[in-house]
């Protein structure tokens, strides 16, 4: 039946389909990758020298990490992780206070034009910047301390929640808001009864979540004045007391680990 | 149906008396903490800055205009920097990540132990900032662009690695079976059946990093590793308020270029 042409024209072997179809555009994005990463380590400076210089030196470093030092010789450990868990506490409440009118105002379906844009800009605005700098401006404002921590990370929440609250109003179901318009609600009824049972779940989830980021931010801020744990840490890596910065940078994962925990258990619970 | 009874007549409630009471109890204690962390918040507070901070606003915000334009001229080579940073420290994490992700992963892993390391290493490069990452490896590398990639890169592993992992767990099975039947090896059948059901997502999570890594690499100048932070704690450090708003302008642009990028690639991937 089959002549020998007909074989010699059947491929004897199957070559996996490339992820990029077009092959110009493969070859583009290729040979441009290839420039681009020749010129950024050209442009790197990697100084060897000094790196062979540091590995020793990164061995005493580990070595000066273990064992941990949790005794806390000047009292400042436990005091830090408080006022990093109060700080996180805190923000993530006023930040979600702030979200939810301006993640209202933010959804296309809720919103007229020019409440909407505005809303827009000022989740991009805070979206932009990240925590640090955030936290900059507000230690020279409001002066040092876990007051400008607060305020930094609240309006750090803003971007992320009022952005994600605004996403999950417009892809809510109209029909459920429909239903409740039809019975003669005014605009709060409305809000409350058909869009607030079907964001709620995911809401609570994300507002533990964001409240593990808090914490693992305040963590930070305190490097630039901030308050918290970060101060502590930065103290101590400032001392060379890097058993102290061990045992935080320990409690750190432990909490997170912890919040992690309890945040999937607690969605569980809520959907 | 909940309902309460008032008259003898029956009215629709939302919640029964219990419900109603968990509900009541659960809001007491939770304002009782947010009160109480306020407290402690506000004692270590000194009220006086914060009064002051609208003059503070006006003086700062007065003394940053016009921003000094001529600066830019340094600011180049610190912008190819930080776009460097990010792009290096998000393909570093990506060759880590894609393994530890497929170690971690229940359907891939080869058994428990690698499994809890994996999980282990997820989360303790997740718990860690990248400041601190930083802070930690200009001790021991020495200031510059090299302690920032890495810094950038141990960070970025553990959200990789997470956001792969679970898409490898919800991978179509039978897929991977049609593979185990023209008897492929192991490692066949996780380069034919299971790689190519994440490729997408592996793509998509390394260009929606590489967008977060450009902004978190703007800053670890702040602690000497590389980029743009370096000039912008300079500036702030001098004073030197108008070139202090230059830069700022400068970051808010490279972050709605990358962000922009981000978008319209993982558009055209997914």
């Amino acid at each position: 039946m089959t002549d020998s042409s007909e074989i010699g024209t059947y491929p004897s072997s199957w070559k996996k389909a490339p992820f990029i179809k077009n092959s110009f555009v493969r070859w583009l994005i290729i040979v441009g990758g290839a420039i681009y990463l020749a010129a950024a380590l050209g442009t790197m400076n990697i100084d060897l020298e000094r790196v062979k210089e540091g590995l020793p030196r990164a061995q005493r470093f580990l070595e000066a990490f273990f064992p941990p030092n949790f005794s806390d010789n000047r009292g400042v450990l436990w005091e830090g992780i408080a006022e990093s868990i109060w700080m996180a506490i805190i923000s993530t409440v006023a930040g979600i206070a702030l979200s939810i009118p301006i993640g209202l105002g933010a959804a296309r379906n809720l919103a007229p034009a020019w409440v909407y844009l505005f809303c827009r800009g000022i989740i991009a605005a805070s979206r932009t910047f990240p925590e640090i700098i955030l936290a900059i401006f507000a230690v020279k404002l409001f002066g040092f301390g876990p007051f400008a921590g607060f305020i930094a990370l609240s309006l750090g929440t803003i971007g992320f929640y009022a952005k994600l609250l605004a996403e999950d109003i417009e892809n809510s179901s109209a029909s459920q808001a429909e239903a409740v318009k039809a019975t003669g609600a005014n605009w709060f009824q409305w809000v409350n009864y058909s869009i607030q049972p079907q964001v709620m779940p995911r809401m609570i989830g994300l507002s533990i979540y964001r409240l593990d980021i808090n914490f693992r931010e305040s963590a930070v801020v305190g490097i630039v004045g901030g308050g918290g744990i970060g101060a502590t840490l930065n103290t101590s890596f400032s001392r060379y007391e890097f058993d102290t910065a061990a045992a935080i940078l320990i409690i750190i994962i432990l909490i997170v680990m912890f919040m992690e925990y309890t945040s999937s258990f607690f969605r569980k619970w809520v959907q | 149906m909940p309902a309460s009874t008032n008259n003898g007549i029956e009215t629709w409630r939302l919640r029964t008396s219990k419900e109603q009471w968990i509900r009541w109890v659960c809001w007491l204690i939770g304002i009782a903490i947010i009160m109480y962390a306020w407290q402690m918040i506000s004692e270590k507070t000194i009220w006086f800055f914060v009064a002051d901070a609208p003059n503070q606003a006006a003086d700062i915000s007065s003394r940053m205009v016009p921003p000094k334009w001529s600066y830019m001229a340094k600011l180049w080579k610190p912008v190819w920097d930080t776009i460097n940073i990010a792009t290096i420290g998000t393909i570093m994490a990506m060759a880590i990540a894609v393994p530890v992700a497929f170690a971690t992963a229940r359907n891939t892993t080869p058994n428990i132990v690698v499994r809890t390391i994996g999980l282990f290493v997820i989360v303790s490069s997740r718990s860690v900032n990248s400041l601190i990452w930083a802070l930690i490896l200009v001790f021991i590398l020495g200031p510059g662009v090299l302690a920032g990639t890495i810094a950038i890169g141990l960070r970025s592993v553990g959200f990789c690695a997470k956001l792969i992992y679970e898409s490898i767990e919800e991978i179509d099975h039978t897929q991977v079976e049609a593979i185990e039947a023209t008897g492929a090896s192991g490692s066949q059948k996780m380069i034919f059946g299971i790689l190519p059901q994440v490729l997408p997502t592996i793509a998509g999570v390394g260009i929606y990093r590489w967008d977060i890594n450009i902004r978190e690499s703007t800053i670890l100048g702040l602690v000497g590793a590389g980029g743009i932070g370096l000039q912008l704690n300079g500036s702030l450090n001098t004073l030197a308020w108008t070139q202090v708003s230059l830069i700022l302008i400068v970051i808010l642009v490279t972050v709605f270029i990358s962000e922009w990028v981000s978008a319209k690639v993982r558009g055209a991937i997914i």
